[in-house]
């Protein structure tokens, strides 16, 4: 049993459906899961089991169809409209599996973007951005484009500007699975070493099972549920 | 944010100047035809615009424009002047000519026959010569643009001889004047010559013009005059607006420049429409991550709306400006095809209203995809 204290997304009967009648879809069939502070916790399982879903509920990108969601202590519930998109700004960094950095912002402007959506000054933000991209061995590349980086220095770009807002959640969709087996193994070094701390709590969507040891925890999903968690799944060798 | 959404607007040069292009394209033909309309239909009251000293044109109650002339027994001048408020008038003929010189070209010519005392109507801007030069014997005024059609590549000066209705007449002065629809040459000459000129009829007083004495309605005293003379009396404005909306209503010119108006409304509405709505579509998973990262749909509307108004502000003004930049070269040039011709404030104020609208359509095509993006499309 974690703490309360401990726990940075508690889900406890989540359940998700989409579409109705006989095109209804039951993407989520009860969900009970914990996702706690200074873990790297890796969401894995095979494609259409729900991870996808999952995520964007913990993040606050969709609303569950049944059960409970308390989001960094805050119930899921008492979230909605700009409330909720205020939430997410300053308390969720992403790290998407195509990167999405915008084309025609350099590499430090991307890093730098959740800055300016909350409204710091442009100059601050790109400051600050650059201490990330510093961070993430990125300095020298900071003012090419997206389209002049590596694939691997891209998801390094999106890293930075995932963690620029200091988050308490971060949430990467499939960080690797665009990349080569070296450049995948170095992101997840990355987002090991630079995202993961006490407070904050990193999940991570990952199909790459050889990635799988460099989580702290891991949750393996089928059809719609949890099959196994953590430690569980590491001696049963998921990977 | 701002910034951003210029960035991202002008990070695709390709896109942006197709949209861009696609606004001044729209305001180019909707100014430049409009404009062209706006000149030609003043054309038509060419003749009218340049005679601004009487305040009353008087004329037979049948006609409808300009040049649609019902010439009146002189008698209808004493009756006009015997008006109470009639400071005083003047007669003035207007008629068709077949303008000959003596190199055997000819060509149809407006003859105006001014009064002979006053010179009332007389051309205002002289290039060469004066109007009282018309007293000599024979002599005509030409008009700038009439005598290069007459005498193409010769020096321009008075002396030249021109045959009108086998009379001798002599170019005293070369004037400027507003360029006529039909593009002839505008031939003035004193009243009591021209009916010499034209062909032979029984009556010649094409119009009366008449100044109103100090104080008077204008309006109060061309009613006035039609009930005591039985004539047509029309203000300056009345008479510019009637010819005007003869040529509106009996021509094909109205629709035929409505059309191209029209089409420069639609493609330039469709290219512009087009692609900002594609820009809007590949920047749809952009556009989807910064929703994820926390901007709310009223701040990504701003920001469409932003890059709308830089599009809708750059395209009019490169729109606006080539249209005012054609019909400079065109006045420069010397061409008399459209010389006189501008771009009026009014029609620039309703491309303006076009470029709204066509950008505030291409906005609102490409906002319903943003604002109904679900921010979970960034995990797909």
């Amino acid at each position: 049993m974690n703490s309360p204290a401990s726990i940075a997304v508690l889900c406890r009967g989540v359940t998700k459906e989409f579409g109705t009648g006989e095109a209804k879809v039951q993407a989520l069939r009860g969900i009970d899961v914990d996702i706690l502070y200074g873990q790297m916790t890796l969401l894995v399982g095979p494609s259409g089991c729900g991870k996808t879903t999952l995520i964007s509920i913990m993040a606050g990108l969709l609303d569950p169809t049944a059960g409970e969601v308390s989001l960094l202590g805050q119930n899921r519930r008492s979230l909605s409209g700009s409330r909720l998109v205020r939430f997410r700004a300053e308390n969720i960094g992403f790290v998407f599996q195509q990167y999405n950095l915008l084309p025609s912002l350099t590499a430090v402007e991307n890093a730098a973007v959740p800055l300016l959506i909350r409204g710091v000054r442009r100059s601050e933000a790109i400051e600050r951005a650059m201490g990330l991209m510093t961070e993430v061995g990125l300095r020298d590349r900071a003012f090419a484009l997206p389209a002049q980086l590596s694939g691997g220095q891209q998801q390094r770009v999106a890293i930075a500007r995932a963690l620029v807002n200091e988050p308490r959640l971060l949430v990467c969709d499939e960080p690797t699975a665009a990349l080569d087996a070296h450049a995948g193994r170095t992101v997840m070094n990355l987002i090991k070493r630079v995202t993961v701390r006490g407070d904050r709590a990193v999940i991570v969507v990952t199909h790459d099972n050889r990635v799988f040891d460099l989580g702290d925890r891991i949750i393996a999903m089928a059809d719609g549920l949890v099959e196994t968690t953590a430690e569980e799944s590491m001696q049963s060798g998921v990977h | 944010m701002n910034w951003l959404a210029w960035k991202m607007l002008t990070g695709d040069r390709t896109k942006y100047f197709g949209i861009v292009f696609g606004v001044a394209f729209g305001t180019l033909l909707i100014a430049q035809q409009s404009s062209i309309f706006v000149g030609l239909m003043r054309r038509t009251s060419s003749q009218i615009i340049d005679i601004t000293s009487a305040d009353i044109w008087v004329m037979d109650q049948r006609q409808r424009n300009v040049d649609d002339i019902r010439p009146m027994p002189e008698s209808r001048l004493h009756r006009v002047r015997g008006v109470v408020g009639v400071e005083w008038a003047v007669r003035l003929s207007k008629s068709m000519v077949r303008v000959r010189t003596l190199s055997g070209d000819f060509t149809q010519g407006i003859l105006v026959g001014l009064d002979d005392a006053s010179f009332t109507g007389a051309p205002l801007e002289m290039l060469q010569g004066h109007h009282l030069d018309l007293r000599r014997p024979d002599g005509v005024i030409l008009d700038f643009d009439g005598y290069r059609q007459l005498f193409p590549g010769e020096p321009v000066t008075v002396g030249r001889v021109l045959d009108m209705n086998d009379r001798r007449a002599v170019v005293v002065g070369i004037c400027r004047v507003t360029p006529p629809f039909q593009t002839f040459p505008v031939i003035y000459t004193r009243y009591s010559q021209a009916v010499q000129f034209m062909p032979r009829e029984r009556n010649t007083l094409s119009f009366i013009l008449a100044r109103a004495g100090r104080g008077q309605d204008l309006q109060v005293l061309g009613q006035r005059i039609s009930q005591q003379t039985g004539l047509k009396a029309m203000t300056w404005d009345e008479f510019f607006w009637l010819n005007i909306g003869y040529y509106i209503d009996n021509t094909g010119i109205p629709v035929n420049f409505g059309i191209t108006v029209m089409l420069g409304f639609i493609v330039g509405g469709a290219i512009a429409g087009q692609t900002f709505y594609l820009f809007t579509l590949e920047n749809l998973k952009q556009f989807g991550s910064l929703k994820a990262m926390g901007v709310t749909n009223l701040r990504l509307i701003g920001m469409i709306l932003f890059q709308a108004t830089i599009v809708g502000v750059m395209g009019y003004g490169i729109g606006l400006g080539a249209s005012a930049g054609f019909f400079e070269l065109m006045e420069s040039s010397g061409q008399a095809d459209l010389r006189g011709m501008w771009v009026p404030w009014q029609v620039a104020a309703i491309a303006a209203v076009a470029v709204g609208l066509i950008v505030v359509i291409s906005s609102l095509l490409s906002l319903h995809r943003v604002l109904v993006l679900e921010p979970a499309v960034v995990f797909k």
